[in-house]
């Protein structure tokens, strides 16, 4: 399924990811999902939560700029092997990843979530 | 002899003219060009005989070039002056330039110069009445008129911004408000609550308030703004169309500096198309900056003024550091006055990097190139290991923003390879935060050099 993706620009120097994080803490926003892609010269947060509008609305406020995108969420089974499955789904429809994270594990039901993006979420649900 | 225009004029505009589209004002704006050389000769006879005559600096100087007064017997002849240049003010401070006593002096302004001594400039009541009229003619070449209500948020105080352009704006008969600059919340409070249609600031300073406006939810689009007289630093093409584009404006250059007599040296009429010098109070020519000497029309160079009514401070052959050509060809318009090119570098704002001479504007028209852009930068040169670096920082917009990796790569890329393919050198560009670059209420501060030289 499509699910909402919040991600926030990051100068790259010590304290920076304290902002947006705070901002969140202080709103009772838990976040669900979240990976840090990192450059020389900057840094991008993404990270899933509950309710993606209000979340860029509380870090707007804190001076932060937000985007939204549309990425992927898949259940794959949490064991070895499970998540080479669906990346042959992906190569046979002949679909890049931009890149993908995962939700925490752990989960009763043994699956894991991960979160893709990709150029056209719609067409990788179909395939 | 003394010309300044009547106090009658200035009446008769507030009260019979209202929003009639000829100002009587900028009747000497058309003079036939003849008429106008007789003008011109007249008082450069009567202001280079005054300066002779009162101020040691260039007693001594038309001495020693073996030239008098009397030598001036055409337009042509100011050739034969000796330049003035910033440091002279400088080593004459307080009062060596002043040929008014005090007594008769009713202003002092000063220059906003960041290092030693402050360049201080005197005016006359005359003087302040001509500034006045120039202003007026300003603001009517512009389509401002009487029923206007004006933001002045130019600097109030010794900076010459502020107050030249309240007494133009009161003169012109519209309402002047007098904000000064600062308290960007108050400033668009007032843009909203009082109709105000024309803004007058430095560029940069309007940029910020554009934003501030969006931050308090305010779209400037939807006000009655309808101009923006934008001067004190030199803006590029690039800004007008964002400016423009932003906010249902239409952006006009002004041109002046303190030493001359402040803003109202020469404006730009309605077609946009250069600055027209109000060359009956102050004469242009353009030079070569190498040799001193005179460019014919057309020809770019530095400009130089002369007042030629300025009384307590006449300036003869002032070298203003700023690069410009002089056009001749008739203006839609019809005035008949030249027009200057607008002025994107200032020799003073130049720095040298790895030999190569660079603008702070080049970088702006590089940056705007790229789409998503704002006007938000900082240049910032560095020295390592004997090389000079210069990077560029730019705030990251929403719309700017990726939250690929790849995409904000390209995006420094392009930026690079804009400022390279302007300037032919790389640079590094930086991508900042949003409100991390300083914002200023007067006059941008574009170059932090950090080299130690």
């Amino acid at each position: 399924m499509k699910i909402r993706q919040l991600s926030v620009f990051l100068e790259n120097r010590p304290g920076q990811m304290k902002l947006p994080c705070r901002a969140l803490a202080d709103a009772g926003i838990n976040v669900l999902a979240m990976t840090l892609a990192d450059t020389e010269k900057f840094g991008i947060l993404r990270f899933i939560v509950k309710d993606p509008a209000a979340a860029q609305q509380v870090l707007e406020k804190a001076g932060c700029i937000v985007k939204q995108t549309e990425v992927l969420a898949v259940q794959v089974d949490d064991r070895p092997g499970g998540l080479v499955k669906l990346l042959e789904i992906f190569e046979k429809a002949n679909m890049t990843i931009e890149y993908m994270y995962a939700f925490n594990t752990n989960r009763p039901d043994g699956k894991a979530t991960l979160a893709f993006r990709v150029e056209d979420p719609d067409a990788a649900i179909k395939a | 002899m003394k010309v300044v225009m009547a106090q009658e004029c200035i009446d008769d505009a507030r009260q019979s003219f209202g929003t009639a589209r000829f100002h009587p004002a900028s009747a000497p704006d058309f003079l036939p060009r003849p008429q106008l050389g007789i003008l011109q000769l007249q008082r450069l006879q009567s202001i280079v005989r005054r300066a002779y005559q009162r101020v040691s600096l260039y007693r001594q100087r038309m001495d020693e070039m073996g030239v008098c007064p009397e030598d001036i017997r055409s337009l042509a002849d100011i050739a034969r002056l000796p330049f003035t240049v910033k440091n002279d003010l400088r080593d004459t401070y307080p009062n060596g330039m002043f040929a008014s006593p005090m007594e008769e002096i009713v202003r002092l302004h000063a220059s906003s110069g960041t290092t030693g001594k402050p360049i201080v400039v005197a005016y006359t009541a005359d003087d302040v009445k001509i500034w006045s009229e120039v202003m007026v003619r300003s603001l009517a070449c512009y389509g401002l008129h009487r029923g206007d209500v004006i933001q002045v948020s130019y600097g109030y105080g010794l900076f010459t911004g502020g107050l030249g352009v309240h007494y133009g704006a009161e003169a012109l008969g519209a309402t002047v408000i007098p904000t000064s600059g600062g308290n960007s919340e108050r400033q668009i409070m007032f843009l909203k609550d009082f109709g105000v249609t024309v803004i007058c600031c430095t560029p940069s300073y309007f940029v910020h308030l554009v934003e501030k406006a969006q931050d308090m939810g305010v779209d400037m689009k939807q006000l009655p703004l309808r101009a923006g007289v934008f001067g004190a630093e030199p803006w590029t093409e690039a800004m007008r169309k964002y400016v423009q584009e932003h906010t249902n404006i239409r952006a006009f250059d002004i041109y002046g500096l303190s030493e001359i007599v402040g803003p109202g040296v020469a404006a730009e009429c309605e077609c946009q198309c250069g600055l027209h010098v109000f060359e009956d109070h102050f004469y242009p020519e353009v030079i070569n900056p190498e040799t001193g000497e005179v460019l014919p029309d057309g020809e770019e160079g530095e400009l130089v003024l002369t007042t030629l009514s300025k009384q307590a401070m006449p300036m003869i052959r002032y070298r203003t550091r700023d690069i410009t050509s002089l056009e001749t060809e008739p203006c839609a318009c019809g005035r008949t006055i030249r027009r200057i090119r607008r002025i994107g570098r200032r020799s003073d704002d130049m720095f040298i990097i790895r030999g190569v001479n660079i603008f702070p504007s080049q970088i702006e028209t590089a940056l705007m190139a790229v789409d998503g852009t704002v006007p938000h930068y900082q240049i910032v040169l560095t020295r390592a290991q004997g090389l000079d670096r210069m990077e560029i920082r730019v705030e990251v917009t929403p719309e700017l923003f990726s939250d690929k990796v790849g995409a904000m790569e390209t995006l420094q890329k392009k930026i690079a390879h804009s400022v390279l393919s302007i300037t032919g050198i790389h640079a590094q560009i930086s991508l900042v935060e949003p409100q991390s670059i300083p914002r200023s209420e007067g006059k941008a501060r574009r170059v932090l050099d950090q080299r130690n030289m």
